[in-house]
């Protein structure tokens, strides 16, 4: 049976469009936007968060968006273990929305960083990740201004002894270094999961590495696998 | 009425690189005795209350569920009773 895939619009989402494309063209998946004052999430079988400026940054990145009505529908929905991707801004309001656990910084050298980089699959047991390899390097560009991972002492610890870190920064030949962590992220943390798996946050953006011409296509296999866990689901 | 000065700073164990920078232009300015800067933000709410801790009360909370980010944030609120 074909999936629907919901992408949520809140005002000052500006990569809505981009994840849409990506989706229903690219994908070939049934999807359809969501406004962030819907509350009906029947029928979706995958929400994506996409990245912008909700809000306009106000107060801290994503910290309005979380008080939407749609947010409170994506809180239930996710504890029914059904799948939620937060990209950029997404996981930025993941994180206030008490989602995912850390919160994020201005980047540590305080410039937007705007550039495809390497991130390293470290996790390949979650609804996004099944079918790809523990260690494969996927070629995704950033875009962000925030997106210093920050987390303490403990929580990167629970973090690290559950195996939620699913993507972390490194360099073309998959060598995690200070050079290679774009953003200051405590642990070169790129990407996270909750416990069970089904809510996955990342900075990175794979919509816009899905076809040829974008420079890289890795980010589709991101969608491919989502859809493939999903239809076996 | 109550005035709510609230200042929002980030934690003293994080790294403010904006304060960094701005510590820096400080150094370049010659301002050498100027050892530190941290920048933070100022939110000021105007408060209806019947006592002064009930407007700190309502703060706090305003600062728990929103203004304050306490992973990454510390915050401090001062309260003035501004009827006059």
């Amino acid at each position: 049976m074909s999936k629907t895939i919901g992408v949520i619009v809140f005002p000052g989402s500006n990569c809505d469009h981009d994840a849409y494309h990506a989706l229903k063209h690219v994908m070939g998946a049934e999807t359809r936007f969501l406004w962030h004052k819907d509350n009906d999430l029947s029928g979706i079988d995958l929400l994506v968060i996409p990245g912008g400026f909700s809000y306009g940054d106000y107060l801290r990145s994503g910290a309005i968006a979380r008080f939407s009505p749609i947010m409170q529908e994506v809180i239930q929905y996710s504890k029914q273990g059904k799948p939620v991707l937060g990209i950029c801004n997404g996981f930025q309001i993941l994180l206030e929305a008490g989602l995912l656990p850390g919160a994020m910084l201005y980047n540590e050298k305080l410039r937007f960083v705007c550039k495809n980089v390497y991130i390293r699959l470290e996790n390949e047991d979650t609804l996004f990740t099944r079918g790809l390899e523990k260690g494969e390097l996927l070629d995704i560009p950033v875009s962000h201004g925030e997106g210093n991972y920050f987390i303490d002492r403990d929580g990167l610890r629970e973090l690290q002894d559950q195996n939620r870190i699913v993507f972390r920064y490194c360099n073309s030949e998959g060598f995690i270094s200070a050079e290679s962590n774009v953003n200051g992220s405590v642990d070169s943390i790129a990407g996270i999961c909750n416990p069970t798996g089904n809510i996955l946050g990342m900075m990175p953006h794979p919509e816009r590495a899905v076809e040829p011409l974008l420079g890289s296509t890795d980010g589709k296999k991101i969608f491919e696998a989502v859809l493939d866990n999903l239809a076996v689901a | 009425m109550y005035k709510a000065k609230i200042h929002v700073t980030l934690r003293k164990s994080i790294l403010d690189p904006k304060g960094k920078a701005t510590h820096q232009a400080l150094q370049n300015l010659g301002l050498n005795q100027i050892n530190n800067v941290r920048i933070g933000k100022l939110i000021e709410l105007d408060i209806h209350a019947d006592s002064e801790d009930n407007a700190r009360e309502l703060a706090e909370t305003a600062c728990n569920q929103l203004l304050a980010n306490e992973v990454m944030e510390d915050y401090q609120i001062e309260i003035s009773d501004n009827s006059s």
